[in-house]
């Protein structure tokens, strides 16, 4: 009987929430099999059924403790299909549009800096006690101190137009519940040129790591994939509203301008034993070959263009790099993420100069509707809600498929193929090789629980296995 | 008979009229006394006991207790506040109470009170008990997870609005909210006009579709504590 050995990394550190990954070696320590497993249940699509809707985009956010702006926001965005609110005010639409780009902006903010900068700036094989948001603090205090700014400006554009810094209460069925003050826009308008500043030098960094090293990085857990995101009627970037598209890895259009409330034509999701995260893929193509990434390479490769100038040229440098077909390169998450922070920050610059911030129409009703789909754009990709609602106002369905649920399959394959490219027949398998399977995961910046936050340097273990499930060796990463 | 009655709070002389409790000569001074089931405008019952003090050295509820001449009340102390805290801790583990998601948040008279007398979580277990939602009336929704017996409805509805809708049912544990009728809330003539549908301190009998409305920060505890509004006519 051949013998086989289990490498289990858990949990996998840096990213949001819990997940683990397991490996599974031959007698000749070949990988046989490498997966991500979500190892967190998440019950919120049957517990919120008989709860009023209006209460939805506040209770169902509490999903998760570093993007609930994404699920308030596109629950809120069912919410206003089912009281028949089919066009916002422009108060309404733009006081959300705003509290979305600080979302984004803050998100991305704190992935690039606390998460993903260690491994950019250090190397994946650095010594892991300074490979971390610490490290980063002492050896680049300048930048440790641009991400925690960043991040506090976007979580104070959240508190300003949601309420709250963390789960507030601004988006509402049919509008929102407050306009920006004179004195809240000054308070952003002081800081957003430095914030556009900071964010050119971040972008500045992703893109000149991902120049540098492109030949290193250009295969490290990449693949050919189809791409999905909402884009707008035009073909530009929208994070905030707009309709499906779906391209393949050459760029070829699988579909376009697909209303999402008919989401359920298009896409539809497998389950798998192993794993409590559903696998979500095209139905025009099948399970096989029809999964997709989401996410910032997703939506930079399949816009046609973004509407704020920077991002577009960033966009256009980024695109140059591939000849303009679809970038495939998964460490190029990161430069595209960044482009879409500069955007972000060029969008609130517009918005804050919107005198419709100050208006006081704020909600809207027409005609209710019992069941509705909610999309938006989320940090970490498309993110879905759709639920139905009884003659009584109590939901009676709901589905959400999160961000990264579209990038389960895209995780899985990246994992194995850094698994078989760095861990397949090495003799002795190093801490930063384990790591380089986290790097492949970190680039989709997962929020694996999408429930709370997971920061930084938490405990790995390594557990060596062997085919009968007996222990051989372990090892801990304090 | 003199139409003036003079007693001390917590040392501070106190002068009201004959007929009054302890509870309206208190907030006539503008010294507040914690309560939760007590509502102005409806008769007080005694129920909730947060507004228990001592007079004369024996624990009696102010709502209820009219004033005596010399009398001499403790309220604002160590002994009477850990019991008030332990009685708010009770009602928030007997019932289910989400505060991070209920629309009442903020306007919520129990959470405001926990907020004032310093609970930042219960000690107690939970009890989780397995409550009703009624959704069936057109304009109003009764949560029972929130309920906290207070009997205000109840009252409301009986002597204001006249219709009686609302009762309690059961005891003890199993002691609850049932409206007047054989099935559900749409089958009563209850009107979200109703005196009874304004009074709930907590977010159980709520009007439809309000919900998160009022933003965070003009909610009425956001800037000020619960019985500020009485402190502010101390005299």
């Amino acid at each position: 009987m051949s013998e086989s050995k289990r490498v289990i990394i858990e949990p996998v550190t840096r990213v949001e929430g819990h997940g683990k990954v397991s490996i599974l070696l031959d007698e000749n320590n070949k990988v046989t099999q490498a997966r991500l497993h979500i190892v967190e249940f998440r019950g919120f699509e049957r517990f919120i059924q008989g709860r009023p809707y209006w209460e939805v985009p506040v209770l169902v956010q509490r999903l998760c403790g570093i993007c609930p702006v994404s699920h308030h926001l596109a629950a809120a965005k069912a919410m206003d299909r089912i009281v028949g609110a089919d066009k916002l005010t422009p108060t309404a639409e733009k006081m959300r549009r705003l509290m979305h780009y600080g979302q984004m902006f803050q998100s991305h903010a704190l992935h690039f800096f606390h998460l993903v900068s260690p491994d950019l700036l250090f190397g994946f094989d650095a010594d892991p006690k300074i490979r971390n948001v610490i490290g980063v603090a002492i050896k680049f205090p300048d930048l440790a101190v641009q991400g925690v700014m960043m991040r506090k400006f976007g979580q104070e554009i959240i508190k300003a137009t949601a309420g709250k810094k963390i789960h507030g209460t601004g988006a509402i069925p049919g509008g929102i519940n407050k306009n920006l003050s004179i004195a809240e826009r000054d308070s952003f308008l002081k800081d957003i040129k430095q914030m556009l500043e900071w964010s050119r030098g971040a972008l500045k960094i992703a893109k000149d790591y991902t120049v540098e090293n492109l030949q290193k990085i250009a295969s490290f857990g990449s693949f050919d994939s189809n791409h999905l995101s909402l884009i707008r009627k035009d073909g530009a970037m929208d994070l905030y509203h707009g309709n499906l598209r779906a391209i393949d890895s050459q760029g070829k259009k699988i579909f376009d301008q697909v209303d999402y409330s008919d989401y359920t034509d298009y896409i539809t999701e497998e389950v798998k034993s192993w794993s409590y995260m559903k696998f979500p893929f095209i139905k025009s193509i099948g399970a096989e070959k029809g999964w997709y990434r989401v996410g910032p390479l997703a939506r930079v490769n399949t816009c046609d263009f973004i509407d704020t100038p920077e991002a577009e040229a960033a966009r256009k440098e980024f695109m140059a790099v591939t000849n303009g077909k679809p970038n495939n390169i998964t460490m190029a998450y990161h430069w595209a993420r960044m482009i879409e922070i500069l955007h972000s920050a060029e969008k609130i610059n517009e918005l804050l100069n919107d005198k419709d911030l100050q208006g006081t129409d704020l909600v809207v009703k027409g005609k209710r509707r019992n069941e509705a789909v909610g999309l938006i754009e989320a940090p970490r990709g498309t993110l879905f809600h759709h639920y139905k609602v009884n003659d009584d106002d109590q939901i009676t369905m709901a589905n959400l498929i999160v961000s990264t649920t579209h990038n389960n399959e895209p995780m899985n394959r990246a994992v194995a193929k850094v698994a078989d490219e760095y861990i397949s027949g090495v003799p002795k398998i190093t801490e930063g090789l384990l790591n380089r399977v986290e790097v492949a995961i970190r680039a989709y910046d997962p929020c694996l629980s999408c429930a709370t936050h997971a920061m930084g340097k938490m405990p790995l273990k390594i557990t060596l296995y062997d085919y009968q499930g007996n222990e051989i060796t372990s090892r801990t990463k304090e | 008979m003199s139409d003036q009655i003079t007693f001390t709070i917590d040392g501070v002389e106190v002068k009201g009229k004959p007929g009054q409790t302890i509870l309206e000569a208190a907030d006539a001074a503008g010294i507040y006394i914690p309560r939760l089931c007590f509502m102005k405008d409806l008769i007080p019952h005694g129920s909730c006991r947060v507004c228990t003090v001592f007079i004369n050295g024996r624990p009696q509820a102010a709502c209820t207790q009219p004033i005596t001449e010399g009398a001499i009340v403790e309220n604002d102390t160590a002994e009477l506040k850990e019991h008030r805290k332990n009685i708010i801790d009770m009602l928030f583990v007997e019932g289910n109470h989400f505060c991070m998601f209920c629309e009442k948040s903020g306007n919520c008279e129990l959470q405001a009170m926990a907020y004032r007398l310093g609970i930042s979580a219960p000690k107690y277990p939970y009890l989780f008990p397995k409550r009703d939602v009624d959704a069936t009336h057109p304009d109003i929704l009764i949560d029972r997870n929130r309920c906290i017996l207070c009997g205000r409805c109840v009252e409301a509805s009986r002597d204001v609005d006249k219709k009686t809708i609302f009762e309690f049912v059961g005891r003890g544990a199993d002691k609850k909210v049932a409206v007047n009728a054989n099935a559900d809330l749409k089958d009563t003539d209850f009107k979200a006009t109703d005196k009874a549908a304004d009074v709930c301190p907590v977010g159980c009998i709520i009007k439809k579709r309000v919900g998160f409305a009022i933003p965070v920060g003009q909610r009425k505890y956001d800037t000020k504590p619960i019985g500020s509004d009485i402190e502010a006519g101390k005299k």
